[in-house]
């Protein structure tokens, strides 16, 4: 048998990134909502916010886990897979990395166990504000991995020397040319997805019938947080995209399928790129309209991927496709929120079934919309790794094929089981509602955050206290 | 300060993984221990003694990780490919341990997880000694490149390691739950202590023994003179630390044994840096090969200098929050 080291060590790198980006999408977005609960909490002293914090806490506590462990693995795969790629930009990778275990994860890690255990130790302010502080520190964190990111796309500050980037100007550096776009679109994107989930929760309770009261909050909130953020998110992305055509065009000719930069993009709705022939099939196309957004101009020019040799091209289909699953779940999460907003400013949100069931289905569009944005980002960015620096099939570590591919193996058996387990807990932990805990579950103690924190929710709410 | 900045990284990285050791050495002890337990009640209550901690504790890991990858990326380089099974199996079992904690609680049966935790920290500890092992043996590197094969780490001597380092951490985590609990769980926690107490010390002279037999460069550091006179108060000290750790545990104390065993790693790192040093991988590339641009380090440094005091004060924060002992059956509220 036959294994590619370098497409064996980017699957496994892809699987393992796709599997992390699931939780730091959600317990982003959950952290400041959380944090946000309890500021209500404490400013109104309305329980019924504290009941919510304390309910979204237990789903966070389980997410989060998973996205810590997943990240541990990460941050040792750049030395297990891509040895000559943090030997050529370890001089620039290395201190953003450093920086962000400095700043952001020992501040998430400390203050999650304020937040998970110390509920009776310390006075309410110090606990909300122990939810701020994780919040705060997840992005802290995504700001420093999405300068590293976008270091690899647009490089800057730089100076090769024998294929090592050494360092000149570290502003220039962190705050390289698509970091501002990437943060900002990533950040929202965490908001959006999270909103959502909340969202479904929310209509989830109101068709059952059950936790009306909080069912309401959580549908109010992320109603007026998702028809903001997510019009806002098309405008991000818009800016973005103009970015990438300054610094990547050809990422931007593969997810627009242009082949031929003489004449204006056309806009397809559909196509079915063909990578050999070099051209589209199946076209279904808005004449003009790609050229319309990218340049503001009907009869703008931008480059096409015949300018470059094929070997320089990324994976048409892939950023094609993704592409589109992307904007499509944009303007669904559009639609959904604006429509929530007019039904609300009408008074009817709560009592229209169809629109409750419709959107209690919607809590993985966020999910799927991230990951696609990313394979975006990353296969649009190939045949580098690091872009005009590294070719990716130059990045990879002295480790045989099979070794990789058993590995890989055990990964994608080892996350499909934490990861089937951890939806099935998190979903039954939504099943049982705010308050579940106190019909089902005997007044037992545990180690755990989630019964800890279901104790508490329950004496909170019999105002007893132990 | 060209000279002067590896050997100022090689001592923080140094600390962060002293650190790591031993804080998340307690608390993989735990899930060591954790089949020695003899209801859901105690391994509740043990788990409890470590939970508001874990993640904390293993950050250092990715400081040691991220640390190596910014101050020697061309040692990072060299390690993952020499380690890539290891590596990724201790990962794979911290995965499983780490999501241990939350699962086992809202799962409805928590033996799958139980067993999941003790394998995962168990087995985490494991690949761990068996790193070090390897790294203590050297490694091939070749145009500062890995230059093994996928297995080479595998060698009786590394195994070894392994089992020393497992023992070890029960060792440590069992004198955190003498210090952390009181009642049956601080019973059984004394008299495992005292049995893993005596296999530390028998792994830790079969290691001191077999290193400078196999290896000339480290029977020439440790033996020849006059290094000797210098050297000769370490085993002497760890014997003594032994000692003392046996006697307060035979005392009833509840906090000296824990420390003195954070002593006893201590000294046991202390003799591995003295065999190896200046190599960070032996027995070819030294601190100074490898190094980062000494820009990077400068960067890096002056934020490590600032932060850290910081973060070492929101973790003796944390610490202290959760002081005392866990009790059976008590929540922490
Ligand atoms: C946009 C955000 C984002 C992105 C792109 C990534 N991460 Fe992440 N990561 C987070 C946002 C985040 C977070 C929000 O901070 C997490 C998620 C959940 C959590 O526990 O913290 C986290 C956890 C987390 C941890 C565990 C931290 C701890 O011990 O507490 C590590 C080591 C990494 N990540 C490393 C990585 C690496 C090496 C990445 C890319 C190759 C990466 N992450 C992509
Ligand atoms: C922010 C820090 C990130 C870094 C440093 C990073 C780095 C890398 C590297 C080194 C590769 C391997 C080269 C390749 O095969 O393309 C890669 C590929 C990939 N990454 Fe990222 N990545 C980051 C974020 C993400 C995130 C958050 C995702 C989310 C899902 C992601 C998705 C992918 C995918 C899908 C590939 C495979 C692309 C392909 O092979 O064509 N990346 N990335
Ligand atoms: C509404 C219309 C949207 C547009 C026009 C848009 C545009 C873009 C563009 C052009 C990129 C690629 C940037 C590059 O690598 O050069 C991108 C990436 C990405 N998108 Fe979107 N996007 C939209 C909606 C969304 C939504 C709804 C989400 C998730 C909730 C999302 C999440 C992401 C993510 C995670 C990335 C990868 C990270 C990055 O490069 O910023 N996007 N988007």
């Amino acid at each position: 048998m036959d294994f590619d080291p370098v497409l064996l060590a980017r699957l496994q790198f892809a699987f393992t990134i796709i599997f992390h980006i699931i939780f730091p999408s959600f317990t982003i977005g959950l952290s400041a909502y959380i944090a946000t609960l309890g500021v209500i909490w404490i400013r109104t002293g309305n329980d019924a916010y504290q009941v919510l914090m304390r309910f979204w806490t237990k789903i966070f506590a389980v997410s989060f886990a998973m996205g810590v462990v997943s990240g541990i693995v990460l941050s040792y795969q750049f030395g297990t897979n891509w040895s000559r790629f943090s030997v050529a930009t370890g001089n620039v990778l290395g201190p953003l990395l450093g920086y962000e275990v400095l700043t952001a994860f020992f501040l998430e890690a400390t203050f999650l166990g304020v937040l998970l255990f110390g509920f009776k130790k310390v006075p309410p302010w110090l606990y909300v504000m122990s939810a701020a502080v994780v919040a705060v520190g997840t992005s802290i964190s995504a700001f420093w991995i999405l300068s590293t990111n976008s270091w690899m796309q647009t490089p800057a500050g730089h100076e090769i020397r024998d294929g090592v980037a050494f360092p000149l100007d570290w502003f220039a550096i962190v705050f390289n040319p698509s970091f501002p776009y990437r943060f900002a679109h990533m950040l929202n994107a965490a908001y959006l997805t999270t909103g959502f989930v909340v969202l479904a929760v929310g209509a989830r309770y109101l068709m059952a019938g059950k936790n009306i009261a909080e069912g309401r909050i959580m549908l109010r909130m992320a109603i007026g947080l998702t028809a903001i953020l997510a019009p806002l998110q098309l405008i991000l992305g818009d800016q973005h995209g103009l970015n990438t055509l300054q610094h990547q065009p050809i990422k931007i000719a593969a997810m627009e399928a242009h082949w031929d930069g003489s004449k204006p993009g056309d806009f397809h709705i559909f196509a079915w790129p063909d990578e050999k022939a070099g051209m589209n099939r199946f076209e279904l196309s808005i004449p003009k309209g790609a050229s319309l957004i990218l340049t503001h101009k009907m009869n703008g020019l931008f480059p096409g991927l015949l300018s470059v040799p094929e070997a320089d091209r990324p994976p048409v289909k892939t950023v094609f496709f993704a592409f589109r699953i992307m904007v499509g779940i944009g303007m669904i999460m559009i639609a959904a929120a604006l429509l929530g907003a007019f039904l609300w400013w009408r008074g009817t949100l709560f009592e229209q079934r169809w629109y409750l069931r419709v959107v209690a289905q919607g809590w993985w569009m966020g999910f799927v919309a991230v990951i696609a944005g990313w394979v975006v980002t990353e296969s649009g960015r190939q045949p580098w790794i690091a872009y005009h620096i590294l070719r990716t099939a130059d990045a990879t570590s002295p480790v045989l094929g099979a070794t990789i591919a058993g590995t890989l193996a055990l990964f994608v058996l080892a996350y499909g089981v934490v990861f089937s387990f951890g939806i099935y807990y998190i979903n039954r932990l939504i099943a049982q509602g705010p308050r579940g805990g106190d019909t089902h579950e005997p007044a037992n103690f545990s180690a755990s955050p989630i019964s800890a924190a279901r104790q508490e929710g329950r004496e909170a709410i019999q105002k007893g206290g132990s | 300060m060209e000279w002067y900045l590896p050997l100022i990284w090689a001592a923080v990285i140094g600390t962060a993984v002293a650190m790591y050791v031993i804080l998340d050495g307690f608390d993989l002890g735990i899930g060591i221990l954790f089949p020695f337990s003899k209801s859901e009640a105690e391994r509740d209550q043990m788990m409890r003694s470590i939970a508001p901690f874990w993640d904390g504790n293993e950050t250092w890991l990715v400081l040691g990780g991220a640390g190596l990858f910014v101050a020697f990326p061309r040692a990072y380089a060299v390690l993952m490919p020499a380690f890539y099974l290891p590596v990724i199996v201790m990962l794979l079992a911290l995965v499983f341990r780490g999501v241990a904690f939350e699962f086992r609680t809202v799962s409805r049966s928590k033996t799958g997880w139980n067993i999941a935790f003790t394998i995962g920290s168990t087995l985490a500890g494991f690949s761990q000694g068996v790193i070090l092992g390897g790294l203590i043996q050297g490694i091939p590197v070749s145009n500062g490149a890995y230059a093994g094969g996928t297995f080479h780490w595998a060698t009786p001597f590394a195994l070894v390691c392994g089992l020393a380092l497992v023992t070890g951490y029960g060792l440590l985590g069992a004198t955190w739950l003498v210090m952390k609990t009181e009642g049956a769980v601080q019973d059984r926690a004394r008299a495992h202590a005292r049995l893993l107490l005596f296999a530390v010390l028998g792994f830790m002279a079969v290691v001191s023994l077999w290193t400078p037999l196999s290896i000339p460069r480290i029977a020439e550091r440790w033996f020849s003179l006059p290094n000797f006179y210098f050297l000769w108060p370490i085993p002497a000290v760890t014997a003594l630390v032994a000692f003392m750790t046996w006697r307060w545990l035979e005392a009833g104390r509840d906090v000296p044994p824990f420390l003195a065993t954070i002593a006893l790693f201590l000294l046991g790192y202390l003799g591995l840096v003295i065999s190896s040093f200046p190599y960070l991988i032996p027995p070819s590339l030294t601190v100074w090969d490898t190094a980062a641009a000494p820009s990077s380090q400068i960067f890096m440094l002056l934020g490590t200098l600032l932060l850290l005091p910081m973060i070492i004060g929101y973790i003796v924060f944390i610490f202290w929050l959760f002081r005392g002992k866990v009790r059976e059956g008590e929540s922490y509220h």
